[in-house]
């Protein structure tokens, strides 16, 4: 107990430090390195409180696939980063009005935890407690929770539809291989046969 | 609840060893490697001429489609891991129901597919 106790305390360390980071890191690239960090930690948080599932969603989809993406769009803004920081100050009223509201919502969230705990603790749990993190899921996800997993699609065909709609420029003039055009080429639409008199030439 | 974390416990291990030999791969070349800077040598390497431009440059918007199309079916993959380790324990009443809620689940993704696919979004230019 006491080790988790220290896994834990060493963690949410790791993680808050990394993520404060992830904002005063001046390089961006560093930054999404931090991001990287507090996803890690984040999910050893995880697997300390046995949600093993999560965990590993959270290295495969956020390390594998978010922080890349976030690495390609950090790349692919060509903008002078000090000049960014310039507005910062600008920006702050609303920054900080943001931070406000969500310091707030998960106040709101924590006490209605800490005031609703003896209710909670009545009711017999769902899931046999003795069920992996994977199974628990699994067990209500497609049955009791089918709405928002069919929600869960439907943002997913939004965001498809929505990347490919706004980043598909087809260029004009690229030359490509058409397969079926090519197989289905005739031969005298292909060749030609000329009789070309001695010492005339063609042109 | 301890006995489910001591299966973490070789993740652990490893994790250690590798950021002492990451640890040990910064540090002893700063102190037992001889140090001879000039701007030449401390200077970016590209290919044997001089570096003429900055590192970052503007990337194809093509690759950040080809990355966030690839992260949705990542995301679509995450859902199916659930569905397939615990459909055989379900009762055959929810069985059924949740076989097909994933299939809905996956048609609703291959309207999206055959869409990008119409659309020629994984031709390369």
């Amino acid at each position: 107990m006491i080790l988790q106790a220290i896994a834990f305390w060493i963690l949410a360390g790791v993680a808050v430090s990394a993520a404060f980071m992830v904002v005063a890191a001046r390089n961006p690239v560093r930054s999404v390195m931090w991001l990287i960090l507090t996803f890690f930690t984040t999910a050893g948080l995880f697997v300390l409180i046995g949600a093993e599932f999560l965990a590993m969603l959270l290295v495969v989809v956020y390390v594998g696939a978010v922080a890349v993406l976030f690495l390609f769009v950090v790349m692919m803004l060509d903008v002078d980063f000090v000049e960014l920081k310039q507005g910062f100050l600008q920006y702050m009223p609303v920054g900080a009005l943001i931070a406000l509201i969500m310091l707030a919502e998960m106040a709101f969230v924590g006490a209605s935890w800490a005031a609703s705990r003896g209710e909670a603790a009545a009711q017999p749990p769902a899931i046999p407690v003795s069920a992996s993190n994977i199974e628990a899921i699994g067990a209500v996800l497609y049955t009791e929770y089918v709405y928002f997993f069919q929600a869960a699609g439907m943002v997913l065909l939004v965001a498809m539809i929505g990347a490919i709609v706004l980043t598909l420029r087809h260029r004009e003039g690229v030359k490509r291989q058409d397969i079926g055009k090519q197989v289905g080429r005739k031969r005298d639409e292909a060749v030609e046969l000329v009789d070309i008199e001695q010492g005339e030439g063609i042109g | 609840m301890t006995e489910f974390l001591l299966e973490y416990l070789p993740i652990l291990i490893f994790f250690g060893i590798a950021s002492a030999m990451g640890i040990a791969f910064l540090v002893l070349p700063a102190l037992i490697a001889p140090s001879d800077p000039d701007p030449d040598k401390t200077a970016a390497y590209e290919c044997g001429f001089n570096a003429f431009e900055d590192a970052r440059i503007k990337f194809d918007v093509r690759f950040y489609l080809v990355a966030i199309l690839f992260i949705i079916f990542d995301l679509e993959v995450a859902f199916l891991f659930p569905w397939a380790a615990t459909l055989i324990e379900m009762p055959d009443a929810t069985r059924a129901f949740a076989f097909f809620s994933m299939l809905v689940f996956l048609g609703i993704l291959t309207v999206g597919f055959i869409y990008e696919w119409r659309k020629g979004a994984l031709e390369w230019e």
